[in-house]
């Protein structure tokens, strides 16, 4: 099975298979930055989630790294096409190493699966290069016979420590 | 090579009127300098007092480069110490905060320290018997800062004895923070939310210049605040809009709505932006929120409370705030090309919690390593930070709205793009630089 391009799923209820392959696909478009096909796993009402907090429970009323609507993802990918994008010039590169996502839990009726992925993630720019250690977790459910992102949780292992610009997406 | 060091001239001739030379931000020598005489002779943010509610209750942080802790003694009163132990120097806390029950404990020797930083107890004391001991420095405990001052719950010391008292220091500029608390129906803030924590490479005054700086959003950050506007543009008619672009969007803004919007100038390098109206002018109200205003400081107390929408205020020498929102952010000098800068975000107590998640949605948004707003800024500073060893100029140009006249006034309001403000905190710079030199 390519991952290159998205693969119909073959029943209704996805193979762990199949979710494995989506999100190790999800992490290829964006080291290839292909944002626009990436944006598009997400579903409508999604959230991509990196919190501040070690086991942070509630987005709204402690702060997080990130947690952005669709609106906010997307405004993020034109705004790395963009001429006077001055901190993306030179653009930015990354890099994921994935372990095999875990599937942790499958609910056909609910529509929902979950899945967990330790990875290492480097970011690069002019001559710095940067590691991240995270896990991230899908929160994932079938629409129009197409698997979609509806939550992906970013936990970097030193989420409170002081970064610099973290510019693109784990 | 010293050129600084006990030069009180030669610092003096670093700010000029309109202009500063390029070793004000490059240079090590002076930032050692500025860490043994500005930052010491200043009142220097440390810390809320909610962070340490209870006795016991510390918080480590910085003045300068110093390490100290912020902690509330037994008898209620919050204290300033050096946090160092006396014996040999070892930092005194594990964690940057916890409570430490009656007393503190070095964990290499085990000498023991009240909270107000006296010595409580040495392990084999004998040992010390006939050796002079209650004549050594050690035998005085943790040091403490002797200068401190709470103002409604914000932390400030002075390290130096010398230099201005805290009133002389901060003047009428105090007013900015009355209005952030008063925001609070019952005149109280606490620390929530979590601190972001992110790092510059860059000289910390190139951060507090900017916040002053009203010629660079609609340029700057046209890649982040621009972008939301083109992409807002296409929403359907009628949709609602987001808190998300109620935040970013005014940040493009053009140059006359931040000409008009005025600056205030203040003694001593302090100052605000936003005297009119301000980025923060035209946030949705928060349900139920007014109704508690109006009940607890009647309808025309608390329309002017709400009606003060300043943008930054600046407390020179390192840290802004932003009362319409809550926020405060310390810029931490690291070395002369390196900052740690910290936003913390403050609730309203008893405000509906809708405030907090825009306070802190705002820092997560504008403020976080992860944000593209913050991205387009840091990109400046460290250009700069690159640029100016430059041999082609040595001079860096503060000259917009100059008048010659304007050292000698203070609390006026002007044009809201005048660098007036960054001119007055190099006087203030200077002034405590070279201050008993
Ligand atoms: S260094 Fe603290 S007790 Fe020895
Ligand atoms: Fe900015």
């Amino acid at each position: 099975m390519s991952m290159v391009t998205e693969a119909p799923l073959r029943n209704a209820v996805p193979t762990d298979q199949e979710l494995i392959d989506f999100v190790v696909r999800e992490a290829r478009l964006i080291d290839q930055q292909r944002f626009d096909e990436w944006l598009d796993m997400y579903a409508d009402d999604a959230f991509y989630w990196m919190p501040l907090e070690w086991n942070q429970t509630d987005p709204r009323l402690t702060c997080s790294l990130m947690y952005e609507d669709k609106l906010l993802l997307s405004i993020r990918v034109e705004r790395l096409k963009g001429a006077r994008t001055f901190s993306q010039k030179p653009k930015s590169r990354c890099h994921h190493v994935l372990q095999t996502p875990q599937v942790d839990s499958r609910d056909a009726t609910a529509n929902s699966y979950v899945t967990w992925t330790a990875m290492h993630y480097v970011e690069t720019r002019l001559d710095e290069q940067t590691l991240y250690a995270a896990w991230a977790t899908h929160h994932l459910s079938v629409e129009n016979g197409k698997l979609k992102i509806k939550l992906k949780r970013v936990d970097l292992i030193n989420c409170d420590a002081a970064f610099g610009n973290i510019q693109l997406f784990m | 090579m010293t050129r600084y060091a006990g030069n009180a001239a030669a610092l003096r001739a670093l700010v000029r009127d309109q202009e500063v030379h390029r070793d004000v931000y490059v240079s090590e020598e002076v930032f050692q300098l500025e860490m043994e005489h500005m930052f010491p002779n200043s009142w220097v943010y440390v810390g809320h007092d909610s962070q340490v509610p209870n006795a016991g209750d510390y918080f480590g942080t910085t003045i300068g480069t110093q390490p100290v802790l912020l902690v509330r003694h037994t008898d209620g009163t919050v204290k300033v110490l050096h946090n160092r132990c006396p014996h040999k120097g070892t930092r005194i806390t594990s964690e940057t905060c916890g409570n430490t029950g009656k007393f503190f404990r070095c964990p290499y020797h085990a000498w023991s320290f009240k909270t107000d930083g006296s010595l409580l107890a040495i392990p084999l004391k004998k040992g010390y018997e006939n050796t002079g001991f209650e004549q050594s420095h050690a035998a005085t405990g943790m040091a403490p800062v002797r200068h401190i001052r709470n103002y409604r719950g914000f932390v400030f010391a002075k390290i130096n004895d010398g230099g201005l008292d805290f009133e002389e220091f901060f003047g009428e500029s105090l007013s900015s923070f009355d209005n952030m608390v008063d925001r609070s129906p019952v005149g109280q803030l606490k620390v929530a939310g979590g601190v972001l924590r992110y790092m510059h490479n860059c000289n910390w005054k190139m951060l507090v210049e900017n916040q002053t700086d009203t010629c660079h959003p609609m340029v700057a950050h046209e890649s982040s605040a621009g972008t939301v506007v083109e992409v807002w543009k296409k929403a359907p008619p009628g949709t609602r809009k987001p808190m998300a672009v109620e935040i970013i969007a005014p940040f493009m803004s053009p140059y006359e709505f931040f000409e008009n919007m005025g600056i205030r100038i203040w003694d001593n390098g302090h100052g605000h932006t936003g005297v009119h109206h301000s980025i923060h002018s035209d946030y949705s109200a928060v349900p139920g929120y007014f109704d508690k205003m109006k009940a607890a400081y009647g309808e025309e107390r608390a329309k002017a409370i709400l009606d003060e929408n300043r943008h930054n205020t600046v407390y020179f020498p390192n840290i802004m705030i932003k009362g319409p929102i809550q926020l405060l952010r310390h810029f931490k000098p690291i070395a002369a090309n390196k900052t740690l800068v910290e936003s913390w975000t403050f609730q309203l107590v008893d405000a509906p919690d809708m405030l907090l998640e825009r306070t802190l949605m705002y820092n997560r948004l504008i403020n976080a390593p992860t944000s593209i707003v913050g991205h387009d800024d840091l990109e400046m500073y460290e250009r700069a930070q690159e640029g100016l060893h430059s041999n082609g100029n040595e001079w860096v140009n503060l000259q917009r709205l100059y008048s010659p006249d304007e050292a000698e006034q203070t609390n006026v309001a002007v044009n809201g793009t005048s660098e007036w403000p960054m001119r007055h905190q190099f006087r203030a710079w200077s002034k405590f630089m070279t201050m008993g030199m």
